[in-house]
C-alpha cells in the first residue's frame, strides 16, 4: 500500500521506533564483548582483551572452546548434509513418480511439519538411550536432521514441481537411470532449493540448545550452545567474557545471513518456530 | 510408461525403448523414500507410541531398568495434582498474552513496512529477523545483560528503577522475549498477503476518498483474515509446546512454579536432575497429552487450509 512521500518519511520512523529493542540488545552484545563494562550502553572501561581469553584458557573446568566450537562445526555442517541428502530424495520421489500410498506419504509429511515436535523429546530421550546414542554426537545429529525433514521434504518438493519436465524426460529417453538423473540433472536444476535448504539447516542447527542441552552431558561432546549456557547460571557472572563468547558464537550466524538472506526468506515464511 | 498427466499427448514417446518390468517400477521410490522413511519411523512415529507408552508406566531413575506397568495411574496423579491448576493458568497466560503480541506486532509491521519503498521495507524485515536466527542462548544472554540491575542494565537506567527486571517481572520479560522472536513469523506472512492485493483495490479506494486508515480497515484486513487465522492456529499450537526460552530466562521461577507452563513441568519431571529423582513416567504422561493435542490440531489443519489443494496429483508421472 504506497503512501506519498512525507507520509512514509513518518512510517519510517515509526519502524525505526519499533525496531530499536532488537538493535539495542545487539548493540549491548557488542559492545559488552569489547569494553568488559557497560553501564546501559555506554562502555566505563578501556576495550579488554581479557573477555576474550576463553579462546586460550579453559575457563571453571569447562573444557577449551575450540572443542564446542569444532563440535559445532561438526553438528551444523552435518545436520544439513543430511537434511539436504535426504529431503531431496524423498521430495524428488514425492514429485516425479508415482506409487502407492503416495497421497498418504505427503499427507503424512504435512501432518508431520505441523506438528510440535518438541513435545517428543522425552521419548527421544529414552529411544536414543536404547539405541545406545545418547551423549553421543551422532545421535543429535540424527535427531536434529529427522525433526526438520518434514519441512525440508515439502520445501524440495515444491523446487522439484516448479522444474520443467523436459530435460528430464530427453535423459530418460537416452536411457539413463532415474538415480543418474536424479543426481546429475534434477539435483543441480534445483540449486536454489538446496541453498535456501543449506543454509537454513545450517543456522537451525548451529543454534539448536534443547537437543543438545538434553542428549548430551559429557563435555567432550558439548557445543557452543551448551557452553555458553554454563556461564549463564554462574551466581558471579563476568558478563564481559560471556559476551564475547556470545559474539563469538553469535559471528558467524549474522555471516551467513547476511550472505543467505535472499534464499531465506521464503523459508520463514513457512514457520518452524513459534 | 511416461506422462498419464499433463503431457498427455507426449504420452507414447517413452515407451518403445525401456518399459521397464514392475518391479523396477517400484525400485526405485522405495530406494529414494528409504533415508526418509527410517529417520521418519525413528524419530517421529516411534517417540509418538513411546510417549504414550511411558506415560503408562512408574518408570524413574530408581526404576529405570525394570519399569512397571501402572496404566492411568500417572493421569490420575496429575489429576490430583495441586499445583496443575495454576501450571494450566500459566500455560494459558502465556499462549495468549504471547500470541496477542505476536500477530498485533507482526501485522503492525507488515502494514507499515509495505506501507514504504521497499527498499527500505525489506531492511526492517530482515532486521526482525535477526532474534530468530540468533542462537537461543545468545538471545537469552542479551536479555540477561539488558534486565540488568544499575547501573549496569539499560532498562534500569531508562526507567530510573534499579531492578533485576527478569526476576522483578518475569511474565512481562517471558511474553516479550518470545514476541520478538515470533512476530517475524506473522510479519512474513502477513507481507505476502498484501503484497498478493491487487493494486486497483487501492487505487479504487483512493478515488472514492478513502483516508489510509480506512483503506487498511476496509480493504486491507478482511482480505487479510486467512491469514491471521493461519498464524494464529500455527502459533497457538508451537507455543503450546515450547519452553525454550522459559527455561533459559527463569527456568520456571522465581519461586515455586511462577512462570512454569505445561511443555516445562513435562520436561522438568522427565529430564532435570534439578528435582533428584526424576519422574519419567509422570513426565512422559504430561508430554503425552501434548503429544495428543498436537496430532489431533495438524490433522485439523489439514482439513481447514485446504488438503487436498495441496497433494494434488505430481505434474509429471513416469513409472
Amino acid at each position: 500500500m504506497p503512501l506519498l512521500p512525507p507520509r512514509w518519511r513518518l512510517v519510517l520512523l515509526l519502524l525505526l521506533l519499533l525496531s530499536l529493542p532488537i538493535a539495542a540488545g545487539l548493540a549491548w552484545l557488542l559492545l559488552t564483548g569489547a569494553f568488559d563494562r557497560v553501564h546501559g550502553l555506554l562502555p566505563v572501561k578501556p576495550p579488554d582483551l581479557r573477555n576474550w581469553r576463553f579462546l586460550w584458557e579453559a575457563i571453571g573446568g569447562r573444557p577449551p572452546a575450540i572443542v564446542p566450537l569444532v563440535n559445532s562445526l561438526i553438528f551444523a555442517s552435518v545436520v544439513a548434509a543430511v537434511e539436504l541428502v535426504v529431503c531431496s530424495m524423498a521430495a524428488y520421489a514425492i514429485s516425479r513418480m508415482s506409487f502407492p500410498g503416495r497421497r498418504i506419504y505427503l499427507g503424512l509429511v504435512l501432518v508431520l511439519h505441523a506438528f510440535p515436535a518438541v513435545s517428543l523429546i522425552i521419548a527421544i530421550f529414552y529411544i536414543l538411550r536404547l539405541l545406545g546414542l545418547f551423549d553421543t554426537l551422532a545421535g543429535v545429529i540424527l535427531v536434529k536432521a529427522s525433526l526438520e525433514l518434514p519441512l525440508g521434504i515439502w520445501l524440495m518438493k515444491g523446487f522439484f514441481d516448479n522444474l520443467s519436465w523436459d530435460m528430464e524426460m530427453a535423459a530418460l529417453v537416452d536411457g539413463m537411470s532415474r538415480y543418474r538423473l536424479f543426481w546429475k540433472i534434477a539435483m543441480p536444476l534445483v540449486r536454489p532449493g538446496l541453498l535456501a535448504l543449506g543454509t537454513f539447516a545450517l543456522l537451525s542447527a548451529w543454534g539448536e540448545f534443547i537437543l543438545p542441552f538434553t542428549l548430551i552431558v559429557s563435555g567432550r561432546s558439548w557445543t557452543m550452545a551448551i557452553y555458553l549456557q554454563t556461564f549463564l547460571g554462574e551466581a558471579f557472572t563476568d558478563f564481559g567474557m560471556i559476551a564475547a563468547v556470545g559474539l563469538f558464537y553469535a559471528m558467524p550466524v549474522v555471516a551467513l545471513f547476511l550472505l543467505g538472506q535472499r534464499y531465506l526468506l521464503n523459508i520463514y515464511g513457512g514457520g518452524v518456530k513459534g | 510408461m511416461i506422462g498419464r498427466g499433463s503431457i498427455g499427448g507426449g504420452g507414447g514417446f517413452g515407451r518403445g525403448r525401456d518399459s521397464p518390468s514392475p518391479s523396477e517400477r517400484y525400485a526405485a521410490p522405495v530406494v529414494f523414500l528409504l533415508p526418509a522413511t527410517i529417520l521418519i519411523v525413528l524419530f517421529f512415529m516411534l517417540p509418538v507410541v513411546t510417549t504414550i507408552g511411558l506415560s503408562m508406566t512408574d518408570i524413574s531413575t530408581l526404576t529405570f531398568r525394570q519399569p512397571k506397568w501402572v496404566g492411568l495411574e500417572n493421569y490420575r496423579a496429575l489429576l490430583g495434582d495441586p499445583s496443575v491448576g495454576r501450571i494450566m493458568v500459566n500455560t494459558a497466560r502465556y499462549v495468549v498474552f504471547t500470541l496477542l503480541f505476536n500477530v498485533g506486532m507482526g501485522l503492525m509491521l507488515a502494514l507499515l513496512s509495505t506501507s514504504i519503498p521497499a527498499r527500505y521495507g525489506n531492511q526492517f524485515r530482515a532486521v526482525w529477523l535477526l532474534p530468530r536466527i540468533l542462537p537461543a542462548v545468545v538471545y537469552v544472554l542479551i536479555w540477561q545483560g539488558l534486565t540488568r540491575e544499575a547501573p549496569f542494565g539499560l532498562v534500569s537506567d531508562v526507567t530510573g528503577i534499579s531492578r533485576n527486571w527478569i526476576t522483578a517481572a518475569p511474565w512481562s520479560t517471558i511474553i516479550l522475549a518470545n514476541g520478538l522472536v515470533g512476530a517475524s513469523f506473522g510479519m512474513l506472512i502477513f507481507t505476502s498477503a498484501i503484497r498478493a492485493i491487487p493494486q486497483e483495490l487501492f487505487y479504487a479506494s483512493a478515488v472514492d476518498g478513502a483516508t489510509t486508515l480506512q483503506t487498511m480497515r476496509r480493504v486491507v484486513l478482511p482480505l487479510l483474515r486467512w491469514p491471521i487465522l493461519f498464524v494464529t492456529a500455527y502459533q497457538t499450537l508451537s507455543l503450546l509446546t515450547s519452553f525454550e526460552y522459559i527455561l533459559l530466562l527463569t527456568g520456571g521461577g522465581p519461586g515455586f512454579y511462577t512462570t512454569t507452563v505445561w511443555a516445562l513441568h513435562a520436561y522438568n519431571l522427565a529430564l532435570s536432575n534439578y528435582f533428584g529423582n526424576v519422574q519419567f513416567g509422570l513426565g512422559a504422561a504430561m508430554a503425552a497429552v501434548l503429544v495428543v493435542i498436537g496430532i489431533v490440531v495438524s490433522l485439523l489443519y489439514l482439513r481447514v487450509f485446504n488438503f487436498r489443494a495441496l497433494v494434488s496429483e505430481p505434474k509429471v508421472e513416469v513409472n
